[in-house]
C-alpha cells in the first residue's frame, strides 16, 4: 500500500499551464525525497481545450491513483464538468478556486467538499508577467507544506533558459500563491517527510518502455506518430542515435511495421510503437513476421476504441486484437506491462523473447501507464544472456527453416558467406523455397508453434502474491489498483491472493493451474467493456466456479 | 533483394542473393528498413505495377521523397497477372478484357516516371524486357547511383496483354540524352508515349543515410531520469 498519501487534482483551460505546474510539483516532491505519480487527462483534441492533472504523493512508492482526492485546485471552471467523473471528492476534500470565476459547478458543490475561494486572477494581474499556473504551483506548495526553496529550484531549472524576467515572475507567482493559502486550514494536504535512499528516477511509462527497448538491444525503430504512444518514439529518436541506432519516421503504420521487418531481416533488433488503430493496420505484416520468422517488437499503448475512440484516455480493449487479430494460424507472443517501472522490464524482456524465438512480440501498455510519470526506485539492471541464433558463416547445406527440436533455426544475417536464403511469407520448405505441399505446411506450422511452446518463460510470466482462497486476477495497468485493494483488504483482516499476468500469449496452462490452485472465489479486474480478459481466461484456463467480474 | 507479391516478385527465389519475398505492396518499406539499418548492403527492390503503384502507391511516393540508396525495378506489364488479368494502375482506360471491369476502367493510367520525378526520385530510367543486356546495364548504373533509383521495365504479359507483343516494334530508344534538369525531364516525360527507353534523369539530391555512430552508453541515457 502507498501508505499516507496526498491526492491532488489540478484543472484548467488548455494552455493555462496545468501540466507544467503539476510536473513541477512532482519534481519538487521528488527532490524533497518523496515518491509520486502524475497522470493526465484531457479532451480528445489533445492540444488545447480543457485539461486535468492528477497527482498522488507520499513517502512510499505510489503505484496508482487513489479513489478520492484530498485537494482540487481549479484554476478556472471551464468545462471542469467533463472531469467530474474522474475527480472524486467528498466532505474531507478541499477545493480551491478563483473567487472571480463564478459559481462552482453543481457536482462539485454536491460532493460536500470544503470550498475556498481566493482572488487568483486578481493576484496574477497584480504581478508583473504573472502566470496563473505559477500562482497555482504556489498554492500547492503552501498547502502541501513543500519547502519553497525546493520548488524554487525546480522553477529555476525549468524557466532559466527563458530569461531572468520570466524566472523572477514565476518565483513571484509561487511566493504569492504560498501567501494566499497561509491562512487556509489544510492539514489533510500536508505531505509526509521525504527520505533520501537509493537512486530514484522520475520517468514516464513511455520513456521507460523506450529505455527497455534500448536495453534489450533495439537499434532500429520506425515510427508513425499516434496518441498516446508518440512519446516512446520521441524519446527514442535522440536517444537511439546516441547509442548508434537510428529511428526513421515512416509514411504510415503499414510502412513502419514493414521497415522494422526489413531492419530485423538485416540482423538489427527492431521495434515500433503504436496504439490500437495503428496496430490494426499492422496486422497483415505481423502475419508476415510470423511466417518469415522475423523477430520484431510492437508496443501498443492502448487507448479508448474502436476507431478514433478516445485517444487521450486509457482502456485495455486491444487485448483481443493483440491475441487474435492475426490471419491464419499465427503463433506469436503478447506481453503486458503492469506499472510504469514495469514498462522497462516488459519491453526489455519482450525484445529478448523476440530475438530468441524469431517471432513478433506485441507489448501492451496503455495511456494510464505511458503518459503518466512517476518517481520510482531505480529499476534493477536486467541481463538476458541469449541472443538471436544466426548460425555460422560457411555452414554447408544451410537451411533457413530447418526443423530443429526447439523449433528455432539459424537465421543467417545478410552479408554472411554461404547463407543466402529468401525469407518468405509464402509457405515454404525448409530451404525457404515456396511450397504449398501439405507436409511442408504441417511441418512449418508445427515448427512455429513448437518454438513458443517449448521455451521456458520462467517466473516472469506473472506475479503471484499471497496464498488465500480469495483471489484477484488481473493484468496490465489494473495491477496497481488491484494490489492496493488487496492491501486495504488485508488491513481489514481479509486475506487475498493477487495474480497479475505479464505473459498473455502463449498461455501458460501448467503455471496458471498451480497459481490458481486452492482458489474458491475469484475476482477478475480488467478495463474492457466486452470482458476481453475474462473471455481470454475462459478460453485458455480452468477457472474456479465462483467468479465475479 | 526485396520483393512484394506478384509474378515479378518471385524474382529473389530465382537469384543468388539474400532475399525477402514480403507482402503485396510492402517491398519498399521492407527495403528502406533494411538499408537504413544496414547501410553496408546493396539493396535492390523488385515488383510489378500493381504492387508498386496501387497497393504500395503511398510507399512509392515516400521512397522517392526519402531518397534512401535503393534501386527499385518495376516490371510493368499493365495488368495483374497472378490473379488472372485485372486492370492495374498503368492499364489503358479502355481495356475491357477483365471480368472485373467489363467496360474498361474508365480511369486514366498512372504515369510512374512522372510521379517519381515529382516525388523526388534521384535516377529515372525506362527499359524493355526484350532488351535484357541493355536493361542489365541500366540496372547496374542505377545501383551505382546514390539515392533512390527508379527503373521501369516494360515487361510483356503475353497471357493477359497479348497486344504487348507489338512492343517488339514500337518500343525504341528515347530521342533525348540524360538530363539533370527536372523541368526538362518533366516536359519530356509528359510528352512521351511511355514506350521510349533510356536513362532519362539523373539527380544529385542528398541521400538519406543516417550516421550509425555511438556517442554515449545506455548508462548515460539513464542519467536524464535520475532525481
Amino acid at each position: 500500500m502507498a501508505g499516507d498519501t496526498v491526492s491532488i487534482a489540478i484543472t484548467g483551460a488548455g494552455g493555462a499551464g496545468v501540466m507544467t505546474a503539476a510536473q513541477m510539483l512532482l519534481d519538487a516532491a521528488a527532490t524533497a525525497g518523496l515518491y509520486g505519480l502524475m497522470a493526465r487527462s484531457s479532451g480528445p483534441q489533445i492540444r488545447g481545450g480543457e485539461v486535468a492533472a492528477f497527482l498522488r504523493l507520499g513517502a512510499q512508492p505510489v503505484n496508482c491513483l487513489d479513489d478520492r482526492f484530498d485537494l482540487m485546485v481549479a484554476l478556472d471552471w471551464l468545462n471542469v464538468e467533463r472531469f467530474a467523473g474522474e475527480i472524486v471528492l467528498d466532505a474531507d476534500s478541499l477545493v480551491l478556486c478563483d473567487e472571480g470565476a463564478g459559481e462552482p459547478p453543481p457536482r462539485i458543490v454536491a460532493s460536500g467538499a470544503r470550498l475556498v475561494s481566493l482572488p487568483l486572477q486578481e493576484t496574477v494581474k497584480s504581478l508583473p508577467g504573472g502566470r496563473l499556473n505559477m500562482l497555482g504551483l504556489g498554492l500547492l506548495t503552501g498547502l502541501t507544506g513543500l519547502a519553497e526553496e525546493e520548488v524554487g529550484k525546480v522553477v529555476a531549472k525549468a524557466l532559466k533558459k527563458r530569461g531572468q524576467e520570466v524566472l523572477d515572475a514565476g518565483l513571484a507567482g509561487v511566493g504569492a500563491g504560498i501567501a494566499l493559502v497561509a491562512a487556509v486550514d489544510a492539514a489533510a494536504c500536508r505531505l509526509p517527510e521525504g527520505s533520501r535512499g537509493d537512486a530514484r528516477w522520475n520517468i514516464s511509462g513511455n520513456e521507460a518502455a523506450g529505455l527497455g527497448a534500448v536495453r534489450g538491444g533495439v537499434r532500429f525503430v520506425a515510427a508513425y506518430p499516434i496518441t498516446p504512444a508518440t512519446e516512446i518514439l520521441e524519446w527514442l529518436a535522440p536517444n537511439l542515435e546516441k547509442v548508434g541506432g537510428v529511428l526513421v519516421q515512416a509514411e504510415d503504420e503499414l510502412a513502419s511495421i514493414n521497415m522494422i521487418i526489413g531492419g530485423s531481416f538485416g540482423g538489427i533488433p527492431s521495434l515500433t510503437a503504436t496504439s490500437g488503430p495503428g496496430l490494426a493496420l499492422m496486422m497483415e505484416s505481423l502475419g508476415l513476421a510470423v511466417a518469415s520468422e522475423t523477430p520484431i517488437v510492437v508496443i501498443d499503448v492502448m487507448r479508448g476504441g474502436p476507431s478514433t475512440g478516445i485517444p487521450t484516455k486509457s482502456e485495455q480493449s486491444d487485448l483481443n486484437i493483440a491475441l487474435y487479430g492475426l490471419h491464419g494460424d499465427a503463433p506469436h507472443i503478447v506481453t503486458a506491462a503492469r506499472s510504469i517501472a514495469d514498462c522497462q522490464f516488459t519491453a526489455q524482456w519482450s525484445v529478448h523473447l523476440a530475438e530468441q524465438l524469431q517471432v513478433p512480440v506485441i507489448v501492451l501498455t496503455d495511456q494510464s501507464l505511458g503518459q503518466s510519470r512517476a518517481i520510482i526506485d531505480r529499476p534493477a539492471d536486467l541481463t538476458f544472456i541469449s541472443r538471436r541464433e544466426t548460425g555460422s558463416a560457411g555452414v554447408a547445406d544451410y537451411r533457413r527453416y530447418a526443423l530443429t527440436a526447439s523449433g528455432v533455426s539459424a537465421m543467417a544475417v545478410p552479408g554472411m558467406a554461404i547463407g543466402e536464403y529468401v525469407a518468405d511469407g509464402l509457405e515454404h520448405a525448409i530451404s525457404g523455397r515456396p511450397s504449398s505441399a501439405a507436409e511442408d505446411h504441417a511441418a512449418q506450422l508445427d515448427k512455429r508453434a513448437r518454438k513458443l511452446e517449448l521455451f521456458d518463460y520462467g517466473q516472469h510470466w506473472a506475479d503471484v502474491e499471497g496464498e488465500a482462497s480469495l483471489c484477484v486476477l488481473t493484468w496490465g495497468s489494473c495491477t496497481g489498483p488491484a494490489r492496493e485493494a488487496c492491501a486495504r483488504a488485508q488491513a481489514r483482516g481479509i486475506a487475498t491472493r493477487l495474480i497479475s499476468l505479464r505473459l498473455l500469449a502463449p498461455a501458460q496452462e501448467e503455471r496458471f493451474a498451480a497459481a490458481i490452485d486452492g482458489v474458491d472465489r475469484l475476482l477478475i479486474v480488467e478495463q474492457s467493456h466486452s470482458k476481453q480478459f475474462y473471455r481470454y481466461l475462459r478460453a485458455h484456463y480452468d477457472l474456479p466456479r465462483n467468479v465475479r467480474l | 533483394m526485396i520483393s512484394g507479391i506478384g509474378c515479378s516478385s518471385r524474382i529473389p527465389a530465382y537469384s543468388s542473393v539474400y532475399g525477402f519475398h514480403s507482402l503485396h505492396g510492402r517491398a519498399l518499406p521492407v527495403a528502406t528498413g533494411l538499408k537504413v539499418a544496414r547501410p553496408d548492403l546493396t539493396v535492390i527492390v523488385a515488383g510489378g505495377d500493381g504492387d508498386g503503384y496501387s497497393i504500395g502507391g503511398n510507399h512509392f511516393l515516400h521512397a522517392c521523397r526519402r531518397n534512401v540508396d535503393l534501386t527499385y525495378i518495376v516490371m510493368d506489364n499493365q495488368v495483374y497477372g497472378m490473379t488472372k488479368g485485372q486492370a492495374s494502375p498503368t492499364t489503358p482506360a479502355d481495356w475491357d478484357k477483365s471480368k472485373l471491369t467489363p467496360h474498361g476502367t474508365g480511369v486514366s493510367p498512372f504515369h510512374p516516371l512522372a510521379v517519381a520525378l515529382a516525388a523526388g526520385a534521384n535516377f529515372i530510367a525506362r527499359c524493355y524486357a526484350g532488351d535484357p543486356n541493355g536493361t542489365a546495364r541500366v540496372i547496374a548504373e542505377a545501383a551505382r547511383h546514390p539515392g533512390f533509383s527508379m527503373v521501369q521495365v516494360l515487361s510483356q504479359c503475353v497471357t493477359y496483354q497479348p497486344s504487348q507483343k507489338e512492343w517488339k516494334t514500337t518500343v525504341r530508344k528515347a530521342d533525348v540524352t540524360t538530363t539533370s534538369d527536372v523541368e526538362l525531364a518533366a516536359r519530356w516525360l509528359m510528352a512521351d508515349d511511355g514506350l521510349s527507353t533510356g536513362i532519362l534523369y539523373i539527380g544529385h539530391r542528398p541521400v538519406y543515410r543516417p550516421e550509425l555512430q555511438a556517442s554515449a552508453s545506455i548508462d548515460d541515457l539513464e542519467t536524464a531520469f535520475v532525481v
